[in-house]
């Protein structure tokens, strides 16, 4: 579960967003500028809401009325950028473990092998990042982010800096995620196909405010 | 003409221990403040840059003078150091080392900071989100990723070190086998009437140590655009 009620004022745009979700996927959907990625940057910890409380998993890791500031790297959640991020100086393999050591965590090598058969990376772990496909990276980056164990996985448009043909090679692997890994996620979209076919609950942004709350129906009924 | 004389030896192996020592005693201070310059803001920041850069551009003999009235047996410093802690720097090879170690620190630190600089943020930021609390951040992503940059301001360190002259002189004078380094070899053997021979065989050695360095720092440049690049 994840509750969110907070307000964050960045310069001039101002962020309010109000919604609880129980959804598997939560999609949090809006133009460019709407303030999805700052939403998502406040869930995940890097930006301190100004008011406000965020709950995730039944733990509240904001809330300005008592303090609680939970640092990002204490919230067990798993973060995919749009720019998949991995550590160039460490292998595929090294990368998918990063977290996993970070967080003190036992090896699981059942686990390793089901993310690692789920998103077929098995044949790029001993590379490097530079010598990576745009897809084969944002595959890596997923599951760098599910071997941390998280309680939350939150993508930022992972499929954003992709062309359609590596758009429709990952998308089967994210439909899988949802519905054999486990974790909810919220996957942030300007895209309304995409997030019909992953979201199964839709925030709809607009200049920093929530304008739709719903399943996957608002979609058609915001444009 | 390439026979090295014992005394000469005696200057080339104190020259190399004084510019070691200066070097990886420097380097954690260089890492941590050019962290700090990098990453960090904080009132009086510009103020600690000029100060850090303030060997560079001083008159070495002025920064000798002040080591030797701070780290002097009767400098504030010096005083406490020698009643406290037993440590001497006037006229020994410590001293020497130190105003080595003060006059090479730009160098050193200017390439840790720009490499510093270099390190993607965002990728910081990934390795907060997968759970790495920021020292642990510095350790295994900033620092990795720096690496080839703290070798390459080491070297240029240890080149500028080995060559200090004015500043050293100074602070620990001229003692053959104490603080007689390269440098000041060089200066002692070109007043002397028949030392031009020993002089050029020193000035040869120094040249090919610099040499050395400033192809080592390159290198280590190169891998370091390796190395952000995935490669």
């Amino acid at each position: 579960m994840l509750r969110v009620d907070i307000t964050k004022q960045l310069g001039e745009f101002s962020l309010a967003a109000s919604f609880t979700s129980e959804g598997r996927v939560t999609g949090l959907f809006g133009a460019s500028g709407s303030g999805k990625t700052s939403l998502i940057n406040t869930i995940a910890g890097l930006l301190r809401p100004d008011r406000g409380t965020i709950v995730i998993d039944g733990e509240t890791v904001d809330d300005t009325a008592t303090g609680i500031h939970v640092p990002s790297w204490r919230r067990r959640i798993g973060y995919v950028f749009q720019d998949a991020r991995l550590f160039p100086h460490l292998d595929v393999r090294q990368n998918l473990d990063y977290g996993r050591r970070m967080n003190g965590l036992t090896e699981d090598l059942a686990q390793h092998r089901r993310v690692v058969d789920l998103l077929d990376i098995g044949a790029l772990l001993d590379r490097r990042p530079g010598k990576l496909s745009g897809g084969e990276r944002q595959r890596v980056a997923l599951g760098r982010a599910l071997l941390s164990k998280p309680r939350l996985l939150l993508l930022d448009e992972p499929l954003g800096a992709l062309d359609e043909s590596r758009k429709l090679e990952i998308l089967p692997y994210l439909v899988r995620l949802r519905d054999e890994a486990g974790v909810p996620m919220v996957y942030v979209s300007h895209d309304a196909a995409e997030l019909r076919q992953l979201a199964t609950q839709i925030v709809m942004l607009r200049r920093g405010q929530v304008t739709a709350f719903g399943g996957v129906k608002v979609l058609t009924a915001g444009g | 003409m390439f026979e090295i004389s014992p005394a000469e030896w005696t200057a080339i192996l104190l020259s190399l221990r004084v510019a070691v020592i200066a070097t990886l005693v420097a380097t954690p201070f260089g890492v941590a403040l050019a962290w700090l310059l990098a990453r960090r803001d904080f009132w009086g920041k510009s103020l600690l840059d000029a100060a850090v850069h303030l060997p560079l551009v001083l008159p070495p003999v002025v920064t000798g003078y002040l080591l030797l009235l701070t780290f002097g047996r009767r400098g504030l410093v010096g005083g406490w150091l020698a009643d406290h802690l037993g440590i001497v720097f006037a006229f020994r090879w410590t001293g020497a080392a130190l105003a080595c170690g003060v006059m090479s620190f730009p160098l050193l630190v200017r390439p840790i900071r720009l490499s510093i600089e270099a390190v993607d943020r965002r990728l910081e930021q990934a390795a907060e989100t997968l759970g790495a609390a920021p020292w642990r951040v510095f350790a295994t992503v900033t620092l990795p990723l720096a690496l080839p940059g703290v070798l390459a301001g080491m070297v240029l360190g240890f080149a500028k070190a080995i060559g200090e002259f004015g500043a050293t002189i100074t602070f620990v004078s001229n003692i053959p086998g104490e603080t007689q380094t390269i440098s000041s070899a060089i200066y002692s053997l070109i007043q002397t009437p028949d030392g031009d021979t020993a002089a050029a065989r020193l000035v040869i050695i120094s040249i090919v140590l610099a040499v050395g360095a400033l192809v080592a720092a390159e290198v280590f440049a190169r891998r370091a655009t390796a190395r952000l690049h995935g490669q």
